[in-house]
């Protein structure tokens, strides 16, 4: 066996025997998302689907002078009652949070509308109340659709078209297909998966460079008839092994969460088939290589685990500043935007699971420019390792 | 064999190792004897291969540790001070380690623990994690660990810091039988009776330099100090209290 498989496979297997390194990186680390991220959605998205559907009780000052206004507020999914107070009472009510809504229909409300002037109706709540918005929405629609009828239904009782009304009209043209509706929630699992994949490599990076060090063993290491190269080839070998393997958890993690978001009740369907899971692990190994050179690097300049802890928390942090700034500015799989690691598998992954097809230019050039960042810093991993300086004595 | 000629190494500012000359012989135990801060882990760094010297050379079996330092790994085993061992692997597993990365596999690697679990009493707590070792375990599995690759140069860094007196006897009684079999083993202490007790030749260093050289014999004479213990003190250049 060659000595950097001989080194791989000694790293691997005290890997899984310690079981802090074992729990952190391949059950707490890789779980963590999908549990939080199905619970999550579940509950946001089963409130909103419960508030769009239940009929919403709305008092109503006055309900018996406008028949007709009943009907409509019906047909808009809420839930006209009588009121039984003056519109000081209602102020009172609506202050006191004893009701959301009141609407008051005035006294003189019919005798206006015959007389064709404008008839005052009159929403009392809280503006700043955000829950009472959707109520509020549902009766100014059915208020001015009324409205807009009986608008038209005069115009033409006068003999001019209706259309009059209207110089101007807009459509919305809705362009988002089900599944891309989902993307804005779904960029979120490329996060926890790129977070779960750097916390599977994060002991072993450590334990096999400052953990080494520390403990003694490097330098009976170090005095071996060994190439230095062949050393760390083996110890990245076995950090990007265990990235590989939480990554793989997580992708299967997340893959039985999500069935239990109630996406399809939105129309949404995120494409989360075999084959999209296999094209995400793909997707995520140049990300490995790169993520264990990089937290190997930084623990090689500390001295102690427990220095080398808190640095690579820190560091931890650094592959989602660029997923966030591109969640911010609502950015799309672009070929400069390939270049930059971890945006670009974000990216990627997004567009797989939106269902959308890969460009393979898009994906050479993200693993590419991944591959190419690791092996700068695996050159930069072997110049310390050179240095008398790895011994941390002197 | 071991030879070091004109060693020098700085740090910075501190000369760890000034004009350093010395030589072990096979079949020999040389005491490395100084205070703390002597500069002998220095030295014997810079013969492990894992510090490189700023002037002088030094050979292992006539080769040059800077320019060949595979090969000579090969011919020598290193215990560094305060060695540890991979707290999740059993003994055993820590010495088949460095024999596999030293090239060793299969039956001759088996066949070399065997050997060694005999010569270093490994016995029955080899096969357990190596966290829960004593020291003395820890230091016969380091041991073990170095010697795994049956190289003829033995260089061992304080090995009998932290060690009880059953386990200081062992280990005195293990050097004696590796210098049975004609190995060169260098070692470096600050204890005094441990030179007395073991070393064939002693060379006293102190301050980077060496001040003294040759058997204990020879050097109670050259300070004309009978006792060995005041003899040290006098080569070290201390006022004796």
């Amino acid at each position: 066996m060659s000595p950097w498989r001989v080194v791989l496979n000694k790293e691997f297997l005290e890997g899984l025997r310690d079981r802090r390194t074992l729990m952190a990186a391949l059950l707490f680390g890789p779980l963590f998302g999908p549990l939080l991220f199905g619970g999550m959605i579940s509950l946001i998205l089963g409130g909103s689907i419960e508030r769009s559907r239940a009929s919403v009780e709305l008092p109503v000052i006055g309900l018996e002078r406008a028949p007709h206004l009943s009907e409509r507020l019906v047909e808009a999914a809420l839930d006209p009652a009588p009121f039984a107070g003056s519109v000081e009472d209602a102020r009172r009510a609506v202050e006191r949070g004893d009701e959301k809504l009141v609407l008051h229909v005035p006294q003189d409300f019919g005798q206006r509308l015959r007389a064709g002037e404008p008839a005052r109706l009159e929403l009392v709540r809280d503006s700043s109340d955000r829950e009472t918005s959707e109520a509020a929405n549902r009766v100014e629609a059915a208020v001015e659709g009324w409205s807009r009828e009986i608008s038209a239904l005069r115009m033409a009782a006068r003999g001019i078209a209706p259309e009059l009304l209207y110089p101007m009209v807009m459509q919305e043209i809705d362009v988002a297909t089900p599944a891309s509706r989902a993307v804005l929630m779904l960029g979120m699992v490329t996060y926890f998966l790129i977070f779960a994949t750097l916390m599977g490599g994060l002991y072993l990076a450590i334990d096999t460079t400052a953990g080494e060090r520390e403990r003694g063993s490097l330098e009976p290491l170090l005095a071996l008839p060994v190439r230095r190269d062949a050393l760390i080839a083996g110890k990245l070998g076995a950090t990007i092994a265990f990235m590989l393997i939480a990554c793989a958890i997580c992708i299967l993690a997340f893959a039985v969460s999500l069935r239990f978001v109630p996406f399809a009740e939105l129309g949404i369907r995120p494409n989360t088939g075999p084959l999209v899971l296999v094209q995400m692990f793909l997707l995520m190994i140049p990300f490995a290589c790169l993520g264990a050179a990089l937290l190997m690097f930084v623990a090689s300049f500390t001295r102690s685990y427990r220095e080398a802890q808190s640095w690579l928390s820190v560091v931890l942090l650094i592959p989602t500043i660029p997923i966030a700034f591109a969640g911010l500015k609502g950015m799309g799989p672009s070929l400069p935007a390939m270049l930059v690691p971890s945006l670009s598998q974000h990216l990627l992954i997004t567009e797989v699971f939106k269902g959308g097809r890969l460009d393979p230019l898009f994906v050479a050039v993200s693993a590419a420019s991944s591959l190419a960042a690791a092996g700068l810093l695996v050159l930069a991993i072997r110049a310390r390792y050179r240095r008398e300086s790895i011994l941390g004595t002197s | 064999m071991i030879r070091v000629d004109g060693l020098e190494k700085r740090f910075g500012e501190v000369r760890a190792v000034q004009h350093v000359s010395f030589s072990a012989a096979d079949g020999e135990i040389t005491g490395l004897l100084g205070p703390n801060g002597a500069g002998k882990s220095t030295t014997l760094r810079i013969l492990a291969t894992v510090l490189k010297p700023d002037a002088g050379n030094a050979q292992i079996d006539g080769i040059d540790v800077v320019r060949y330092p595979v090969e000579v790994r090969h011919r020598m085993g290193v215990l560094p001070h305060g060695a540890g061992l991979y707290p999740h692997l059993t003994g055993r597993e820590n010495i088949r380690y460095f024999g596999r990365l030293a090239g060793l596999a299969g039956d001759a690697l088996e066949a070399r623990l065997g050997e060694l679990t005999e010569l270093l009493d490994l016995g029955d707590f080899q096969d357990r994690p190596a966290k829960g070792y004593s020291q003395g375990q820890r230091t016969r599995i380091a041991l073990g660990r170095a010697m795994v690759h049956e190289p003829a140069n033995l260089i061992l860094d304080e090995p009998s810091s932290g060690l009880d007196v059953m386990a200081t006897r062992s280990l005195r009684q293990l050097l004696a039988d590796l210098k049975a079999r004609g190995i060169c083993i260098l070692f470096s202490t600050h204890v005094m009776q441990e030179v007395a007790a073991v070393c064939d030749r002693i060379v006293v260093i102190a301050h980077g330099r060496v001040v003294a050289r040759g058997t204990p014999d020879e050097i109670r004479h050259a300070t004309g100090v009978a006792d060995l213990e005041e003899a040290f003190v006098r080569a070290i250049g201390e006022s004796p209290e």
